[in-house]
């Protein structure tokens, strides 16, 4: 799931670039305010833990094995912000030391995995503070579904044409792999909830439950969005179209003199779709900082 | 002569319910080298702990005159240097001059002067020449010695060192006796290693089960608790 | 493991090397978005090709072994290239595949000419977060002693489990146990260096050291390698 550069159109990794860049930045400050200074290290050290931890293999049937993603446990752990957080360090340390994932593209893969992954994972956490367990595998499944879902459709924006039935498997294998990362987000939480109950300790039970189930909502919306729109890439089309006429001159302004990138039509529609898609996310995002808002007060 | 440590009637109890210390006094004087014996869990770790505030127990500790407590902590800090005995976590920044200067920019030194303490502090345990290394690829006699660098560099009055011998190899131990013999701070030094111990103590306590059940010579002690495989 | 000698190479003496991490980080980032907004053809990428391996002599690093380790890409790069071409089209799943080749080729150069501590100082002197900053620091400082650590447990696993067949049910949750207590000692391990701080006086606020000076050598390496990236843009463009 880690986009290498050149893969994402122009318009979509600037556009994301330009997203996650303030995105993180007002993430890590609230991550600082409301760290304990005691918990700075480890942030650091949970990141090399979930590099760590890729290396052991669970067995998930038929001769195949996987490994924790890690975003979902995280989030149970540390709590949304510092999760996202150590999930941008991770990202960001994929991509320059092992040339996994692109640097363009990084803001792509910061907003898919680090602050769209660790949201998704988030709500349910919140929602079913009382059911921990459903909690804990909804959070392994969103992340992953949102994350994935995200990076086929910035993929399919960028003009990378699918058959339907390659993207039909791929997103039945996502639907796979989200539901092995609940089950092993689950299993590990449990273990780790039984060597020290405090450990996973993310403060789940503040802020309104009302506006968590808002913004679980409309991510859902944007994860079964995302897949619709993927599996129908012709119908985004017609979005784009329909977007095209209305978001030209917002689009076109600022790119007016830079011709290059922004010229087959296609492009220019599932740029505007694309920058459709940042305003549901943006809704999203605007929800979630008035609930994390309600909750610090 | 005024003591640069007193415990006094000092307890801690864990969060888990364990006694880790039931009283325990313990005085420090300038030049003098404290070695603290005893097993496994008998408090030598915990006691440390609280000589610079780390850890706050009930009883009192006193540091070159100070309480220690939430207020004088900086300065306690500036007086006590402690190496722990998992150099790795000792060492956490990148690179070995970053991780040696870190405490005197704690203390509040401007950059450059952090740099050149710190240069200095690292010359003085014969690491000149690896202030760009990555402290993970240190052999452990050098990780040792960087970790002692990096609590020299703040100047300290008080050096508290936690099993300074694990991991090193007969050599690396040598060159670390020969250090620590040379250096004017009083030392408190916890250790198994009856050797080491012998090599730089001048008075040694014996702990048992979260007290000091014994205070004397090193020799004396080794002797009347059979604290060495052929003793 | 790939990070160990990437980061030896990084620790070499080079044009390259001396050059500050800033001016650096700049050109390459320049040579990223040049070859990203290039005509999707694999044509495209020959100036490109060109200027890399220049780079990649001039900071004396070893060309095959770095073509090896960029070809982490090639994988995924090929997928997706196949699906172009399935797609009918040929020439743009060749041009992904080559674009994708090079832009890591460009980063691994980057990587292998700048020591990882000398590449985040100058980030954050560019404007990333400090507390990110501290946490990638932090994560690469613990990522050899944590991987080890998960590797000798891995290695403890084989042995015990010798060829009995054990249950996938159970060995899920022989796994789950592993990571728990591997979380259990990254965790103490955070608990003990955040004791190692406060020794040293640290009290919320993170100090640095002054960043190197960035030389007028390295100004003009910052201004020539982005002009000729974007030289390279407009040829491959125009032609």
């Amino acid at each position: 799931m880690h986009i290498p550069d050149n893969f994402l159109s122009t318009p979509v990794w600037l556009t994301l670039d330009g997203v996650a860049a303030p995105a993180v930045l007002w993430v890590s400050r609230r991550a600082r305010k409301e760290l304990d200074e005691a918990r700075i290290p480890l942030l650091g050290v949970l990141g090399a833990f979930v590099f760590a931890a890729q290396m052991v293999n669970f067995p998930v049937g038929v001769g195949t094995s996987a490994h924790l993603l890690g975003g979902a446990l995280l989030t149970a752990i540390l709590g949304p912000a510092p999760a996202a957080l150590a999930m941008t360090a991770i990202i960001a340390t994929q991509a320059f030391v092992f040339q996994d994932g692109g640097v363009l593209a990084l803001g792509a893969n910061v907003f898919n995995m680090a602050l769209a992954g660790v949201l998704a994972a988030w709500l349910p956490l919140r929602l079913f503070a009382g059911r921990r367990s459903v909690g804990l595998f909804l959070a392994g499944f969103f992340s992953v579904m949102m994350s994935a879902g995200l990076a086929l459709a910035e993929l399919t924006f960028s003009g990378i044409q699918m058959p339907s039935k390659l993207l039909a498997l791929s997103v039945g294998l996502f639907a796979v792999g989200a539901i092995v990362e609940g089950t092993i987000t689950l299993a590990v939480a449990r273990a780790i909830e039984r060597l020290n109950p405090r450990w996973t300790g993310a403060p789940v039970h503040q802020g309104s439950r009302v506006w968590a189930g808002i913004t679980f909502a409309a991510v859902l919306v944007v994860v079964l969005g995302l897949f619709a729109a993927s599996s129908a890439p012709d119908g985004v089309m017609r979005i784009g179209q329909w977007a095209d006429l209305h978001a030209r001159p917002v689009l076109a302004a600022p790119m007016a003199d830079y011709s290059l990138p922004l010229g087959p039509l296609w492009l220019r529609r599932s740029a505007a779709a694309l920058l459709g898609l940042c305003l549901v996310g943006g809704s999203a995002a605007a929800a979630s900082y008035f609930l994390l808002r309600r909750r610090s007060s | 002569m005024t003591p640069l440590i007193e415990v006094r009637g000092l307890r801690y109890r864990y969060d888990d319910g364990t006694e880790a210390l039931r009283g325990v006094d313990l005085t420090v004087y300038p030049g003098e080298t404290v070695v603290l014996l005893g097993a496994n869990g008998s408090g030598k770790t915990t006691l440390l702990l609280h000589l610079n505030g780390l850890l706050q127990g009930e009883g009192s500790v006193r540091v070159c005159g100070m309480d220690v407590s939430p207020p004088t902590l900086r300065d306690v800090r500036s007086k006590v240097g402690m190496v722990f005995q998992d150099a790795d976590e000792q060492l956490f920044m990148p690179t070995v001059l970053e991780d040696v200067a870190f405490g005197p920019l704690n203390q509040g030194f401007p950059p450059d002067e952090a740099a050149a303490r710190a240069r200095a502090a690292l010359a003085h345990v014969g690491l000149g020449d690896i202030e760009h290394r990555a402290p993970y690829h240190l052999s452990a006699g050098e990780k040792r010695r960087a970790a002692l660098a990096g609590v020299l560099a703040m100047e300290p009055e008080i050096l508290i060192l936690d099993e300074p011998t694990t991991y090193l190899d007969p050599p690396a131990q040598r060159s670390l006796v020969k250090l620590l013999v040379n250096l004017p701070q009083a030392k408190v030094v916890a250790t198994h290693d009856v050797r080491f111990a012998a090599a730089l103590a001048t008075r040694a306590l014996f702990f048992d089960k979260g007290q000091v059940a014994r205070e004397g010579s090193l020799s004396e002690i080794v002797e009347l608790f059979r604290w060495d495989w052929d003793a | 493991m790939h990070h160990v000698v990437v980061e030896q190479w990084s620790r070499r003496h080079s044009f390259v090397h001396q050059r500050d991490a800033r001016a650096k980080l700049l050109v390459a980032l320049a040579l990223l978005a040049a070859l990203a907004t290039s005509p999707a053809s694999p044509v495209t990428a020959v100036p490109f090709a060109l200027l890399v391996a220049v780079g990649i002599v001039a900071a004396r690093l070893p060309l095959v072994s770095m073509l090896k380790k960029a070809a982490v890409v090639l994988p995924f790069s090929m997928l997706f290239g196949a699906v172009e071409w399935v797609a009918g089209q040929p020439l743009a799943g060749a041009a992904l595949l080559v674009k994708s080749y090079i832009s890591a080729l460009t980063v691994l150069l980057l990587v292998a000419s700048t020591p990882q501590p000398a590449l985040l100082r100058g980030m954050e002197s560019l404007g990333a977060p400090r507390l990110l900053v501290l946490m990638a620091q932090t994560l690469y400082r613990y990522l050899f002693v944590i991987s080890e650590q998960a590797q000798h447990m891995r290695l403890a696993a084989v042995c015990r489990q010798g060829s009995a067949h054990r249950s996938q049910r159970r060995a899920f949750h022989a796994a789950a146990g592993a990571l728990a207590i591997l979380f259990a000692r990254s965790y103490v391990r955070a608990e003990g260096i955040h004791r190692a701080m406060a020794a040293r006086g640290f009290a919320g606020e993170f100090h640095s050291l002054r960043p190197p000076r960035f030389t007028r050598m390295d100004a003009v390496f910052a201004g020539v390698g982005s002009a000729v990236a974007v030289l390279a843009h407009l040829l491959v463009s125009h032609a």
